[in-house]
Formats: C-alpha cells, sequence, structure tokens
C-alpha cells in the first residue's frame, strides 16, 4: 500500500544545506495501523510530506498503492501537525467538513451525510455550525480528523495530531483513532514523538534514529487487538516493548552524539 | 509592511525590482514611438524628461515644489498635533468617548472636497484655503489611530501603575503613550499620504500655488510632454514622503516587537 | 442589556449631535453674515434646491450621474485590483519585478491625473470614470498582493492534499484568506474614488455634484452651497456605512479570530 525505499531528503536553501533525511526504507500494508516515531527534528513531517507528495524527494522512491507518487495521491488523507491552522478560520466546521466532498464532485445529499456521520464519529454533532477558532484545540483536533474521515480515504497520514491536547483528551482522541480504524480498516501511518503512545496505538511500529535518519527498528506489536488505555497499559508485555524502543532511540542518540563528537 | 528577510535573498529582488523598473521606462519610450501615439496623447519618455528637465531649473518650478512640500508639512503637522491630543483626550476618558463616537463616525467619513466652495469664498485662494482642506482629511486619520492605540493599553499595566501612586501625568507618559505610539505612528503614515493628496486637489481646484497649479497651467497651455512630467514630479514627491515616513516609523519603533500594520476600524 | 442600559446608549448616541445642531440652528439664526447663513434658510432651499423638478431635479441630473461614474470606476478598479493582485501575489518573481513599479504608481497622488487624463481622454464620462480607476487601482491592487502573499502555507497544503485546485482554490482558498487585506485596500480606495469624482466633476464637467457645488460658490448661492456641502456630506457617509455593513459581514470571521485571541491572552 505505502512503499518507501532508500527516501532520501536534503533541504537546500541559499545558505545552508540540512540533510532531513538519509536513508529510509519501509512499508504499510493495505489495512494496517503503523505508527512511526522518532526524536524531535529526525524528520518526520518531512518523511509524511513526501508521501503526501507535498514535497519532492532528493533520492530515493515513494509509492501510494502501488503508484509512484509525483503529486498529492488521490484518495490520501492528512491531518497536520499543526492541525490549528488547517482548518479554515472562515468556514464552519461542518463547511470545513464538507469541502473537500464538495471539490470531489459529491451530491448534496450524499455530503451531508458524509459530514453528519463524521462528526458523529468524533463526538461533534452538537457545533456544526461554530467556527473552528471558536474550540478547544482537543475539538479543532477532532474537526480535522473528522474532515479526513469523511473524505472516505484510502490511506490516513496523522502527523503528532496530539501533541497538544491535555492528558484525558488525549487518551480519548487514541481510542478514537483505535475505533475508527478498528471499524473502517483504512491503511493508517501515525507519527508521534511519544513511544508510550506509538505502542499503545500501533500494530507496529517503525522507530527512527535522530538525524542523520535511518530507520532504526520495525518491530510488530503483539499485543490484542482490543485496547485499553489501563489495562493493555498495565500488561507486562506493554512494558517490554516500551522499553525496547526507548532503547533503541537512546541508542541511536547516542551514536549521533560519537558521530557529531568525532 | 514587513521586513524582507536579509541575507542573499535581498539581491535577486533588487534584481528584479530594476529590471522591471528598466523595462516600464524602456516600454514608456519605445511603445509611444512603436504606436505611433500623438505626442500630445502620450509622448515618449525621453521627451517627457527633456520637457521637465527644461522646467526644473525656472524660479517658478522651485516655487511651486516649494510651496506644495510648505503646504503638506504645515497642514500635516497641524493634523497630527491636533489628532493626537484630541484622540488622547477622547481615547482615555470613558465617557467623553462615548458621547463623541457618533459625532466622529459622522464627521469623519465627510469627503473634504466637500468643503471646497466654502474655503475659496471664505478664505481665498491662499494657503490657508490649502490648509483647512488638508487638516481636516488628515486629522480623522490620526485622531482614529490615536484613539485605538489608547483603547489597547493593557488595564493591568495602567493599575500597577496607580497602585504605584504615578500621577496622570507619569501615567499618560510611561504607559499610555508607550503603547499608543505604533498606533499614532500609522496614523501619520496614513496621513502623511492623504495630506499630499490633497495639498495636490488644493492647488488644482482652488488654485493655491503649488506643483498642482502647475500641472493645471501646463495642460490648458498644450504642453502634454510638461503635464507628465510634472504628475511624476509629484510621483517622486510622494515616493519620498512613503518611504520617508516608513522609515521614520522603523528608526522610531526600534524597540517595539511589531511594527504594526492599520489597524480596520 | 437591560432597558435602562439600552436607553443610555441611544442618548449617548444623539446627545452630542443633537446638541451640536442646536447650537449650530440657535447661533446662526438671524445671522447677518453673507458666508455663514441661517440654518433655517439653509433647510428651507434644500428641498428645492434638489428635488424640485421631477425628473430634472438635480437629485436624477446630478447625484445620479456622479455616482453613477464613482460605481463604475471603483467597481472596475476592484475587479482589475483584485484580479491582477491574485496574479503578482501568487508568483514570488512576478512581485518581486512589478513591485517598484506599482509603488511608483501609487505614489502618484491621484487628482495630479486629473489634468492628464483631460488632455488624453476628453472631459466627458470617460475620462472621469479612468481619473477614477487610475486613483482606486494602486490601493486595492497592492493590499490584494500583499494578503495573497500571506495565505498560510498549511491551508495551502491542505488544499493541495485534498485536490483542491483552480478556480476552487481560487474562491475557497486565496480569496477568502486574503479578504481582511483587499477589504483595507477597497476601503482606502473608496474615500479617494469619492475625492476624486467630486474634483474632476469641478475640474471640467457639465453635471454632477462637485460641478453644481462650484457652480453655486461662482454665483455666490451661498444658502444653495451649503446645501451642496451638506448633501455631499451625506452621500460620504451613506457609502461608508454601506461599505461598513458589507465589510462587517464578509470579515465576521476575522473579527471572531481577533477578539477570541485577545479574550485568550
Ligand atoms: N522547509 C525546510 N527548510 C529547511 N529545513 C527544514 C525545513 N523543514 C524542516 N527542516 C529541517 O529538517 C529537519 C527535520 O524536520 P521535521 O519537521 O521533518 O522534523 P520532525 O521530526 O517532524 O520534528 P518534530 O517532532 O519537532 O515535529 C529539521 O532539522 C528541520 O530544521
Ligand atoms: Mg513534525
Amino acid at each position: 500500500m505505502l512503499e518507501v525505499r532508500g527516501l532520501r531528503k536534503v533541504y537546500t536553501s541559499r545558505d545552508r544545506t540540512v540533510e532531513a533525511l538519509r536513508d529510509i526504507t519501509f512499508s504499510v500494508a493495505a489495512g494496517e495501523l503503523v505508527c512511526l516515531v522518532g526524536p524531535s527534528g529526525c524528520g518526520k513531517t518531512t518523511l509524511l510530506k513526501c508521501l503526501a507528495g507535498l514535497l519532492g524527494p532528493t533520492g530515493g522512491e515513494v509509492s501510494v498503492e502501488g503508484r509512484p507518487v509525483s503529486g498529492p495521491p488521490p484518495g490520501m488523507a492528512v491531518v497536520f501537525q499543526v492541525y490549528g491552522r488547517s482548518l479554515f478560520p472562515w468556514m464552519t466546521v461542518a463547511q470545513n467538513v464538507e469541502l473537500p466532498l464538495r471539490h470531489k464532485g459529491r451530491g448534496r445529499a450524499e455530503r451531508r451525510r458524509l459530514v453528519t456521520a463524521a462528526l458523529a464519529d468524533v463526538g461533534l454533532s452538537h457545533t456544526p455550525d461554530a467556527y473552528p477558532w471558536q474550540l478547544s484545540g482537543g475539538m479543532q483536533q477532532r474537526v480535522a480528523i473528522a474532515r479526513a474521515l469523511a473524505y472516505e480515504p484510502h490511506v490516513m497520514l496523522m502527523d503528532e495530531p496530539f501533541a497538544a491536547v491535555d492528558a484525558q483528551t488525549r487518551a480519548d482522541l487514541e481510542d478514537l483513532i483505535r475505533t475508527l480504524w478498528d471499524r473502517t480498516g483504512v491503511t493508517t501511518l501515525f507519527v508521534t514523538h511519544d513511544i508510550d503512545e506509538a505502542v499503545y496505538l500501533g500494530e507496529r511500529v517503525v522507530v527512527l534514529s535522530s538525524s542523520p535518519t535511518v530507520v532504526q527498528d520495525d518491530l510488530p506489536v503483539d499485543l490484542p487487538r482490543e485496547r485499553d488505555q489501563l489495562d493493555t497499559r498495565a500488561l507486562p508485555r506493554f512494558t517490554e516493548l516500551r522499553s525496547r524502543v526507548y532503547g533503541e532511540i537512546r541508542s541511536a542518540q547516542r551514536a549521533a552524539s560519537r558521530a557529531d563528537g568525532a | 509592511m514587513s521586513a524582507r528577510p536579509a541575507g542573499p535573498q535581498v539581491p535577486r529582488t533588487v534584481v528584479l525590482g530594476a529590471t522591471g523598473l528598466a523595462l516600464t521606462a524602456l516600454a514608456a519610450e519605445v511603445l509611444p514611438r512603436a504606436l505611433g501615439i500623438p505626442g500630445d496623447v502620450l509622448p515618449p519618455l525621453s521627451v517627457i524628461l527633456g520637457a521637465l528637465a527644461a522646467e526644473l531649473p525656472t524660479p517658478q518650478f522651485r516655487a511651486a515644489l516649494g510651496a506644495t512640500v510648505v503646504q503638506w508639512g504645515l497642514g500635516l503637522a497641524i493634523a497630527v498635533v491636533l489628532g493626537v491630543s484630541v484622540g488622547v483626550v477622547l481615547g482615555s476618558v470613558p465617557w467623553l468617548r462615548r458621547l463623541t463616537a457618533s459625532t466622529v463616525e459622522f464627521l469623519r467619513p465627510i469627503p473634504s472636497v466637500a468643503l471646497v466652495p466654502l474655503a475659496v469664498l471664505v478664505l481665498g485662494t491662499q494657503l490657508r484655503s490649502a490648509l483647512l482642506l488638508i487638516v481636516y482629511a488628515s486629522f480623522w486619520q490620526v485622531l482614529v489611530q490615536t484613539m485605538y492605540g489608547v483603547a489597547d493599553v493593557d488595564p493591568v499595566a495602567e493599575q500597577t501603575a496607580r497602585s504605584y501612586g504615578l500621577g496622570r501625568w507619569a501615567r499618560v507618559r510611561h504607559v499610555l503613550w508607550p503603547t499608543a505610539q505604533p498606533y499614532v505612528a500609522t496614523g501619520v503614515r496614513l496621513a502623511a499620504a492623504v495630506a499630499l493628496i490633497l495639498a495636490i486637489t488644493a492647488e488644482l481646484v482652488i488654485g493655491s500655488p503649488g506643483l498642482g497649479r502647475e500641472i493645471a497651467a501646463a495642460q490648458s497651455g498644450g504642453a502634454t510632454a510638461l503635464v507628465y512630467g510634472l504628475v511624476l514630479v509629484t510621483g517622486l514627491l510622494g515616493l519620498v514622503v512613503n518611504v520617508g515616513v516608513r522609515a521614520l516609523e522603523r528608526r522610531l519603533l526600534r524597540w517595539h516587537v511589531s511594527v504594526r500594520g492599520e489597524v480596520a476600524p | 442589556m437591560s432597558l435602562g442600559g439600552r436607553l443610555r446608549r441611544a442618548a449617548e448616541l444623539v446627545a452630542l449631535p443633537a446638541v451640536l445642531l442646536a447650537a449650530w440652528w440657535v447661533t446662526s439664526d438671524g445671522s447677518e453674515s453673507f458666508y455663514f447663513p441661517p440654518l433655517r434658510e439653509v433647510v428651507g432651499v434644500l428641498p428645492e434646491t434638489w428635488f424640485a423638478g421631477g425628473a430634472d431635479a438635480r437629485i436624477v441630473s446630478d447625484v445620479l450621474p456622479s455616482l453613477a461614474r464613482l460605481l463604475t470606476g471603483y467597481g472596475l478598479a476592484a475587479v482589475v485590483g483584485v484580479g491582477a493582485g491574485l496574479l503578482i501575489g501568487s508568483s514570488p518573481t512576478l512581485r518581486a519585478l512589478v513591485e517598484p513599479v506599482l509603488e511608483v504608481f501609487r505614489a502618484v497622488p491621484p487628482p495630479a491625473t486629473v489634468p492628464l487624463l483631460v488632455a488624453v481622454a476628453g472631459i466627458d464620462d470617460r475620462m472621469k470614470v479612468l481619473v477614477i480607476v487610475f486613483g482606486c487601482l494602486w490601493p486595492i491592487l497592492l493590499n490584494t498582493v500583499e494578503g495573497v502573499r500571506a495565505v498560510d502555507p498549511v491551508l495551502a497544503d491542505t488544499c493541495r492534499s485534498y485536490g483542491i485546485r483552480g478556480p476552487g482554490r481560487v474562491r475557497s482558498l486565496v480569496l477568502r484568506s486574503a479578504s481582511p487585506q483587499i477589504m483595507t485596500g477597497l476601503r482606502q480606495a473608496l474615500s479617494v474614488g469619492i475625492i476624486l469624482m467630486v474634483i474632476s466633476e469641478m475640474f471640467a464637467a457639465s453635471n454632477g455634484i462637485g460641478f453644481t457645488v462650484v457652480q453655486f460658490q461662482r454665483t455666490f448661492a451661498v444658502p444653495q452651497m451649503w446645501t451642496g456641502i451638506i448633501v455631499l456630506g451625506l452621500l460620504g457617509v451613506t457609502l461608508a456605512w454601506v461599505f461598513r455593513a458589507v465589510e462587517t459581514r464578509v470579515l465576521r470571521w476575522y473579527e471572531g479570530i481577533r477578539s477570541a485571541h485577545r479574550s485568550g491572552g
């Protein structure tokens, strides 16, 4: 479904170059929920933008549903890290969710059905006519998710969507993502820098090293499919997996600082 | 207007901008000839500049330029002093502000050119007539921005100052004025442009001395190239005013985090 | 708001205007001054001056043509200014190329072009509309460019990833996102437009408000001249109110964000 081979991305501005990604290879099968973890600044957003066709890679290949990516692929929805800025402030919540559907050429009745269903899914049925800036951060985030859901994507990319919400809202949103994924089976790539979150949410965790960024580890999460904030996090296996990912990231950082020192 | 990012990007925009100006000048020279546009409609740039060059050294031109600048500067200065003092008073006394709001909202959009006939009858075609129009038009810009600025004063800062026993005058100086300053600067910038427009207007329709009157005279004398040349001079004057006021604003407000844009009323 | 509060607000709105009008009425009553006739007399001649004569009334033969020219010129400037602004604003190279040229054109005080356009386009309606277009175009164009340039890159990416492009993108993203700056440009242009409407008629015309008011002044019909000033003032105030009503509707979201930011700290 998602295929990344030898991806390299170097930002060049006039006075400096930044190698955001050195050599990234991994893939996501159809219907999988994969979490991508890595330290801050390691290039997660960059990787996501390359997958979304918003950035051209410097080297390597990215393909989605078997087709090489050269622009935003159809049937993909992206939830951006800066979700507050990704909502149109001059449109109401319902209009924001509806906009991509209008441009997709969906009929009025179907649009209404999809919008209502998506807002119900994220628990925002009561505020379709509010403007995004009248909502809390967590609610704005749910609008962005609802917009992605209503689009009926084949692939969903999410970039640290819960970075700015409080712990309780975050837990609720995590469960929401699991439930929705369970129901729709949409292929999902979920980016985070939170190791607990990655293990709790994912069926697989791909660990990125710190810069120069490569794939450090790629491990399946063999936890029960039904997850629960208290019970799952209390499982010994959860703790094991978490420690392993944590160890990977730490050793990557140590390797990086050694390389810097040399 | 935001500052451009520093670094090697600047030369590119400068090069492109200079290219744009050069291309425009070239077009102004070549197109009238190539398209055979008659000289009394649009003369080539070189003819315009020639006519202007012949005019520049004359005492008449220098007197006109001086008159326009003096009218503009004097009118702007009066408007700024009036606008700031009235704005500070109205802005900081809540009941006065509420009482005058409707009157300000009514008087402000009255086009100052409506006063032209009155000014001509009562004040004649002298400097005073032009000043009336200039001051009336630019006063509102300064007043309204000053009032916004005063309204923006942080009540906590004001209360803190009060609790430290600062008197009214000290509060105006140390709390109110620093907050209002960027707004006042915006008001002055807008007023400076408006004042120039009204100065030219007065010279044109009232006949007070200045570049506007020279333009009208050249037009009725059929000296089209000179008309273009003089309009160009007013444009350069406008450019100097815009750039100058913006530079001054940036210098005065260097300490300020953001040099504010215009406030929507 | 309580009934008492509402009454108080209403009183604050009308109090000062009422006092000022009453003061004008009383002090001018029995005035012997030639230039400042009693307000009673001015109000008395207002109906016959502007409304008498059915289809020949000045409100039809002068005010309507003035308004028609203003709205035509303003509308043309808005279409061209916003259209070109969209184009220039979305290409950094094009913007760098033309911005200095546009700054020069913007700096020309628009009234200075009146004699020029008389020479080029004659003294008919075409000239007056052209004058208004020339004056209104630059503020609209330059503000649109600023607005288009400031489109949030995250919103732009959102549109791209949902496949929103072409006209749909302009409608849903660019125009809406630039609307605060576009409205600022349109507001500046409106006051310039009114000034130009009047002075193009004062300078050379056979009808229009500006023409009529100057006729009154030249024939020393002072009370009639005062009615002209009042009509012109009312026109300016009405247009400003209409504009504000439109602006409030268009920019409701923008005001909402700003007040949300203010109260949110
Ligand atoms: N447009 C850009 N131009 C130049 N460098 C960039 C650009 N965007 C990102 N970078 C650099 O690329 C590197 C990776 O950035 P990226 O935003 O992808 O990291 P991230 O893993 O998403 O970080 P975070 O967890 O903080 O969101 C950083 O060093 C950053 O400074
Ligand atoms: Mg990121």
